[in-house]
């Protein structure tokens, strides 16, 4: 799904993803206080924040989710952030629920 | 509107873990308002509850309706045809509409959702705040609009006590005193003098102490 | 000099034109009355009635009715201190006529400390009617003889009225007004909050004055000595409704710490003697709480002792 700004990512989508059996899911938005439609990124910061206290309160965990910030100059940084995003996926491991049917199913 | 808060996802796990089929059901007036039960509300909660239970390997059926109010029969009568297919429904309508469901569906758990806490308005995005505990006899005409016996912490008729510190309460310095702003605005309306007059004791009968209440109105029913 | 309306000894001391003399006991946190007979034997012979305060600060003690009733048994005048914190109008009626039965004649109607503040801040209230109410109730019953029901009480309680002000709480503006309506609720005797900032007392009086509330309500001014310069600064910035004036911290701290607590006395007293030339002054609320027995040399050094011989 395409969004012309982090603002339009709900927390929903997050959730759904997680659901879906994503390991992580990361959200990159524009420079806070350089967003296109003013504070779209501010607003996705927020509903980063909520779903990380939900995936941490479930079991889930909270650090697969991250928000980072660049501009869209700015391509050594996505990378860096790429990298680091999945890095720190790879160390948390799969996602749990994954598992956890899988043991279920057996 | 009646202004209610989420249950923190704990506690509303560990009401829904012995059900296999649970609804989730929202309500599209007050508790959209305050987003502690909408539609969008349900849809977060409905998610991590999938997720919680298929985090222990349970497969557990969670569906989401939203109705138009919990309140009314006629609107509730909506999920009568579905409602057998489900262990309990968690509904994240205000108190009232958790009860007018189990009344109406005695054969089904009906779970809370929400803490309700009070009849108020918004303040801002995110802040709600108290603003009538429904006497029954409104005096607002006498208090210049603000209400002592909701905003008042101690529901004086005569305030304020000595505990008033630069306009805000003794229990919070976030929270307004009532008499201060009564008197205020008695000073904006060229009314001051109207503070001497002495309120008389309250009759309680009409609010909670005087037991559960009923409006019945002649002139409307059938 | 006025009529008595009570067998209070307190409305005698103000109605023959003395100065009256008041102090406060808190109760124990616990059920030996030995607590209170012993600090009312501190300050017996030097005040004309001391007040039980009730569960002050929300702190659950033993009740003001049954300390005033030891009291009285050891022929020590009590004036009954409620709050409408905690009792509903059933409740207040009733304690009133259990005061009365132990022929306690004077009460004190405050609105309470919200139960925040105290160790069962998770506890309901009541608030069933507030203060000015309070005051309404107990000179109804007393005048009328009736039940707030409209029932006939028999053997009426005969209570001298009284109720606080806070000449420095806030907004300034309505502070007479308020004293006003609680002399049209019926108070008949004022005991104010602890005077430290004397010139803005003196302003709230003389206006309290100018509408002739003087002559319609006898105001005790109140003092409290203190015991060092931390608990001035303490009462400075931490407690609602205190008014204490830089000068006086800055004096209380100016002093070596051992002679704090002497020159804490020696403000008292000052104030003492200088509010007795001031109009509509009728008497001292002289509250010491557990340092009761520093109350004698107040009063002594003040000008208050011995107290006067009573006409019959």
């Amino acid at each position: 799904m395409s969004v012309p700004c982090t603002g339009k990512v709900d927390l929903i989508h997050i959730l759904r993803s997680f659901e879906k059996g994503a390991d992580g899911v990361y959200v990159l938005g524009c420079l806070e206080g350089e967003c296109r439609y003013e504070n779209g990124n501010l607003r996705a910061k927020r509903r980063v924040e909520k779903a990380k206290d939900i995936l941490e309160r479930i079991g889930i965990g909270g650090d697969r989710v991250a928000m980072y910030n660049l501009s869209s100059a700015e391509a050594p940084q996505f990378v860096k952030f790429a990298k680091e995003m999945t890095e720190r996926i790879r160390e948390l491991g799969p996602n749990p629920i994954k598992a956890a049917m899988k043991k279920k199913a057996a | 509107m009646i202004v209610a808060k989420p249950k923190p996802v704990e506690e509303v796990i560990e009401s829904v873990e012995p059900y296999d089929r649970i609804l989730v059901a929202g309500c599209n007036e007050c508790v959209t308002v305050c987003e502690a039960g909408g539609r969008k509300e349900v849809g977060v909660l409905a998610s991590a509850l999938r997720m919680y239970f298929m985090n222990q390997g349970r497969k557990v059926q969670i569906d989401e309706v939203t109705l138009e109010r919990q309140c009314d029969r006629e609107y509730i009568e909506e999920i009568r045809n579905s409602i057998d297919q489900y262990d309990a429904v968690l509904s994240l309508a205000c108190g009232v509409g958790v009860q007018f469901l189990a009344e109406m569906y005695i054969q089904t758990p009906i779970l809370p959702g929400v803490d309700t806490c009070f009849m108020g308005g918004s303040e801002e995005r995110g802040v709600w705040s108290e603003r009538c505990q429904g006497c029954g006899q409104c005096i607002l005409g006498k208090t210049a609009g603000i209400c002592p016996i909701s905003r008042c912490a101690k529901r004086l008729l005569n305030g304020p006590c000595g505990g008033s510190t630069k306009g805000k309460c003794e229990i919070d310095k976030n929270l307004d005193c009532a008499w201060q702003l009564i008197i205020d605005r008695l000073t904006e309306l060229g009314r001051l003098e109207d503070y001497e007059q002495l309120m008389p004791i309250k009759d309680w009968s009409t609010e909670r102490a005087g037991g559960p209440r009923k409006v019945v109105r002649e002139d409307v029913t059938q | 000099m006025s009529d008595v309306k009570t067998p209070s000894k307190l409305e005698k001391v103000l109605a023959q034109g003395h100065f009256a003399v008041t102090s406060e006991c808190g109760p124990p946190r616990g059920s030996d009355p030995e607590v209170i007979r012993k600090k009312a034997s501190l300050i017996r012979d030097h005040v004309d009635a001391i007040n039980i305060t009730d569960n002050q600060t929300s702190v659950t003690r033993l009740c003001s009715l049954a300390a005033c009733a030891h009291l009285k048994a050891m022929g020590v005048e009590a004036v009954l201190q409620m709050v409408v914190r905690d009792r509903n109008r059933i409740a207040i009626q009733s304690d009133i006529l259990g005061a009365a039965s132990f022929d306690i004649h004077n009460i004190l109607c405050l609105s309470g400390d919200h139960q925040a503040f105290g160790d069962c801040p998770k506890g309901q209230n009541v608030f069933d009617i507030d203060s000015m109410q309070l005051i309404q109730t107990a000179r109804y019953m007393r005048d009328e003889g009736k039940f707030l029901g409209g029932d006939d009480i028999e053997r009426p309680p005969r209570m001298f009225v009284g109720a606080a002000a806070n000449p420095f709480a806030d907004p300034f503006e309505i502070r007479v007004p308020r004293l006003a309506k609680k002399v049209a609720a019926g108070a008949e005797f004022i005991q104010t909050q602890c005077i430290y900032n004397v010139d803005k007392f003196e302003e709230w009086l003389a206006r309290a004055c100018d509408r002739g509330l003087d002559d319609k309500v006898a105001i005790l001014a109140g003092v409290t000595p203190f015991k060092s310069a931390g608990m001035a600064k303490y009462m400075k910035n931490r407690v609602p409704g205190m008014d204490v004036p830089d000068e006086v911290v800055k004096r209380m701290s100016g002093v070596p710490k051992e002679n704090q607590a002497q020159e804490g006395i020696d403000i008292c007293v000052e104030t003492i003697q200088r509010l007795r030339e001031v109009k509509g002054v009728r008497g001292f609320h002289i509250m010491a709480i557990e340092w009761e027995q520093k109350v004698p040399e107040i009063a002594e050094r003040g000008g208050l002792y011995p107290r006067p011989a009573l006409d019959d």
